[in-house]
């Protein structure tokens, strides 16, 4: 049955490309914008509408700075708001409201900022207050905001106290945060201890200020659409119904400071939540810009101008729960590490330009005096099926078995199963006598299960939300809120802890510290299994330049992008 | 009539209230977090989160106000959509997707009623096997294959209409032709075969008789005898045409409810999952009762109210 409706499909499909192609000839390419028209004029954006149409693959969650938790939200918060410093063109974060570099007290710990003269769009000045305001609110257990304490806690002074108490539904006093409001244009903002990317954090869609008038008079209506938000950025909202509307439109705001810079005058937005259709709408002409590309659509526009490509600080790994008494042993997890051949799963599995990764902090993500973070170790764990294999040997008789079984939690995506699969009949063949179940389920399950640690082996990835390695490393210390696997090195937290605290000021040292923290993970005690660090790939008009693409927080900035002329 | 419209109606609560009752146990049985960014909350800032949402009362309680807001029609916020109430959230997305699924039925219906008159009218000729064929492919490929041809082929190489969105009727074009395949299928299939057994049947051979044309036989006198268990059929096709389709929907970049609602399931928005699943639940025992009704209008010897005592 099976077969004869899969002859008909192809029957079918055959028929309608032969009647169709047959009719389509002449006008293929109206209205499209093919790379080639753009070159000429490499420039050019006189008399050229700057408008940009674009796809996201999702709605927005939610505009309220406090509130937002993805890369969707933080996206359009970083385009129509703006806080102490933004992250330029080169990913760097650099003064925005904040006026100049702070003063900064002796101990690292006091930082004042003075403000520069910015404008909400109500006509009313971004004062002090607003930071206050919006940072007690992000903190205030009431609010319950995911992303508030856990960028402030342990960093702001005072955070993890309000937070501790919030949980207990003990009394809490949110004044105790560590911000001030001097004056009008003065922030005073203490630490919990000194932070090596203080800018980063400040740069944060979480530590924008809120105007405080405005947010209690709309109450629960606050940015539930474009009418109930105030913005102080490039950009403001023109339309956007509501936290599920898939059609927004944002204008250049003008009275943003820096308005000269921004030349897009305006950016639509839709949601397209298939692959397939949001290259078509780009092929039909409809769109200037799809959302990320499934991996099976890259190898089509492989060397096509119009796709643009980059490593993304994203890396994928096997998590193994080092209560289990076989994962405990040092041997099993070093021929899990090894066991699989990743280059093999990136080339052939993934296809997207994803590369394998022998680490856990990625490259391309923090470099110092332009050196990368991977320059010094490179690759610590590499796949090698035959030392994997004596590993494996040795640390079945440690445990005194000759085989095992171990069950591995991974997603219930066509993407995920076919990479799980893979490394599922690669760590089997390699290492005889293991079995792995598979587990395959959704993204709230797994989150659920790796919380209660309810695991063997699992697959999962993590991408940062500061240009800092510590976004990658602080994430394996002792009990860390992320470890969830029980792995435990003395010497790996006593490293990670002085890279958060005393060498904190000392870029240099930090760096070095946390490249042996990695070395000693990895390469002493395989903690994790590294797999890929993932490429993303969209389809963008070559007409279409200065788009900012981050790794961490926001995805885009629009801030400096331009439409250039077609002829 | 009454009587019999008001028991059906007391039923219909009925029938809602265990739904509503079995939905809201089942999903605390589901496992799995509410929370998107629950790999980076500590402990302590989730028990924060649950508070807020109340999901760290005990179930009865939690059992308890959901019913008090339901009866009251409030179906809570969304855990994705920020302050989004669900109500708005559906009473939003419900227009496209019932717009959608209406213009598939009545294009499916009419376009399969018509193909199986004619291929009944014409048995064992080109008509008849045409006909057939089509409704073999309605039936046996899935929609989101049209779609994409469609899609790909009326809308990115011919630029017949657009490729996506809802802007408009031009944009319901691809989409409902898409979906209407299902229908067509099976409203051809039915009225096929029961149109041969009614032609066949005295009286239609009377008609013939007396010198009815060809179209007095086949809408005046056949077509009625041959809706009956097409209306059967056709009612909760409508209900599953309307209240969205996962796949058009996607593929068109529609914001219609059938998307939603699967989303909804995989990130664990309780109220969502909620809120769709009554709306489901009283469209359908509504068709229901309406189908049963078109029975009697259809057929005036079928009674309602259990016959003439």
């Amino acid at each position: 049955m099976k077969k004869s409706k899969f002859s008909l499909l192809l029957i079918l499909t055959l028929v309608f490309s032969l009647i169709l192609s047959a009719c389509s000839g002449g006008n293929d390419d109206a209205g499209e914008k093919t790379p080639d028209d753009g070159e000429g004029t490499s420039g050019e954006t006189a008399n050229v509408p700057q408008e940009l149409r674009m796809l996201d693959s999702s709605a927005i969650p939610t505009m309220d700075t406090v509130l937002a938790e993805g890369s969707t939200s933080f996206t359009y918060i970083n385009n129509v708001g703006e806080g102490l410093y933004r992250l330029d063109q080169n990913h760097k974060p650099v003064p925005a409201l904040a006026d100049g570099e702070p003063e900064i007290s002796d101990d690292n710990l006091v930082y004042t900022f003075k403000l520069i003269d910015s404008k909400w769009s109500n006509g009313e000045p971004v004062t002090a207050h607003d930071f206050v305001f919006a940072w007690q609110r992000a903190i205030d257990p009431k609010t319950a905001s995911p992303y508030g304490p856990y960028m402030m806690g342990g960093k702001i002074k005072g955070a993890e106290a309000i937070t501790a108490a919030g949980s207990k539904k003990e009394p809490y006093d949110v004044t105790t945060l560590g911000v001030k409001a001097l004056d009008d244009k003065t922030l005073e903002v203490t630490l919990e201890k000194p932070i090596a990317y203080w800018q980063d954090l400040f740069a944060f869609p979480t530590f924008y200020p809120q105007n405080q008038k405005f947010v209690e008079e709309k109450g629960d209506a606050y940015a539930s659409n474009a009418e109930n938000l105030l913005y102080n950025g490039p950009f403001v909202m023109e339309t956007w119904e509501s936290t599920d509307a898939e059609e927004w439109v944002l204008t250049k705001n003008p009275n943003y400071h820096n308005a000269d810079q921004v030349k897009l005058e305006k950016i639509t937005v839709n949601v397209v939540k298939d692959s397939n259709s949001a290259v078509n709408a780009f092929e039909a002409g409809e769109t200037d810009m799809t959302g990320l590309l499934s991996s099976d659509l890259v190898p089509a526009y492989e060397g096509d101008e119009r796709m643009l490509s980059w490593m993304e600080a994203t890396v994928f790994w096997i998590k193994m729960n080092q209560k289990n008494e076989a994962l405990a042993n040092v041997n099993i997890r070093k021929a899990i590490a090894m066991g699989f051949n990743k280059e093999d799963l990136a080339a052939s599995i993934l296809n997207n330009g994803s590369v394998a990764a022998n680490y856990f902090v990625p490259k391309d993500f923090v470099t110092l005096d332009g050196e990368d973070f991977r320059e010094k170790h490179g690759d610590l764990i590499v796949f090698n099926a035959e030392e994997a294999k004596k590993y494996w040997e040795t640390g079945l008789k440690e445990l005194g078995v000759d085989k095992l079984e171990l069950r591995y939690l991974g997603g219930d995506t066509e993407a995920a199963k076919k990479t799980d699969a893979y490394i599922k009949n690669q760590l089997e063949t390699n290492l005889p006598g293991l079995t792995i179940n598979l587990e395959s389920v959704p993204f709230a399950i797994r989150l659920e299960r790796d919380n209660a640690m309810d695991y063997d082996l699992q697959f999962a990835g993590w991408g940062p939300d500061y240009g800092n390695a510590l976004s990658f490393t602080d994430l394996w210390i002792t009990d860390g809120g992320s470890n969830r696997m029980g792995y435990s090195n003395k010497k790996y937290d006593q490293l990670i802890k002085d890279a958060q605290g005393k060498l904190a000021t000392d870029d240099k040292a930090q760096w070095e510290a946390q490249q042996e923290a990695e070395r000693i993970m990895l390469e002493e005690d395989a903690g994790l299994a590294p797999v890929y660090q993932r490429a993303a790939n969209i389809l963008l008009n070559p007409n279409v330049k200065g788009l900012a693409i981050y790794n961490y927080g926001p995805d885009y900035s629009f801030q400096w992008v331009t439409i250039e002329g077609e002829e | 009539m009454a009587k019999y419209l008001l028991k059906r109606v007391l039923y219909m609560f009925l029938t809602l209230f265990i739904i509503a009752s079995l939905t809201f146990f089942l999903m605390k049985i589901i496992p799995g977090t509410p929370f998107a960014s629950a790999n980076k909350l500590s402990p302590a800032q989730m028990e924060i989160m649950k508070a807020k949402y109340g999901l760290d009362q005990p179930v009865p309680v939690q059992y308890a106000k959901y019913l008090g807001n339901l009866v009251q029609g409030d179906l809570g916020v969304s855990f994705q959509f920020n302050n989004r109430s669900v109500t708005d959230m559906i009473v939003g997305r419900l227009g496209p997707s019932m717009q959608l699924g209406a213009q598939a039925m009545i294009l499916g219906t009419i376009v399969g009623i018509l193909l199986g008159i004619f291929a009944a009218l014409r048995q064992n000729t080109w008509v008849d096997y045409s006909s057939t064929f089509i409704a073999v492919l309605g039936k046996s490929i899935p929609n989101f294959v049209f779609a994409g041809l469609l899609q790909y082929y009326i809308g990115v190489k011919l630029g017949w209409f657009p490729v996506l969105f809802w802007r408009g009727f031009e944009y319901t074009i691809l989409p409902t032709i898409a979906l209407s395949m299902l229908p067509i299928a099976i409203a051809a299939r039915f009225m096929r075969t029961e149109m041969i057994e009614v032609l066949g049947s005295d009286y239609i051979m009377l008609a013939k008789a007396k010198g009815a044309s060809f179209f007095e036989i086949a809408f005046k006198h056949a077509l009625r005898n041959a809706l009956i268990p097409l209306v059967t059929v056709l009612g909760p096709l409508a209900i599953s045409l309307m209240t969205g389709s996962l796949v058009i929907e996607k593929i068109f970049a529609i914001p219609g409810l059938g998307e939603q609602f699967v989303a909804s399931i995989t990130l664990n928005d309780y109220p969502v999952i909620m809120g769709t699943t009554l709306l489901f639940a009283v469209l359908f025992v509504v068709i229901i009762l309406v189908v049963d009704i078109l029975y009697g209008i259809i057929d005036p010897r079928i009674r309602l109210s259990g016959g003439n005592k």
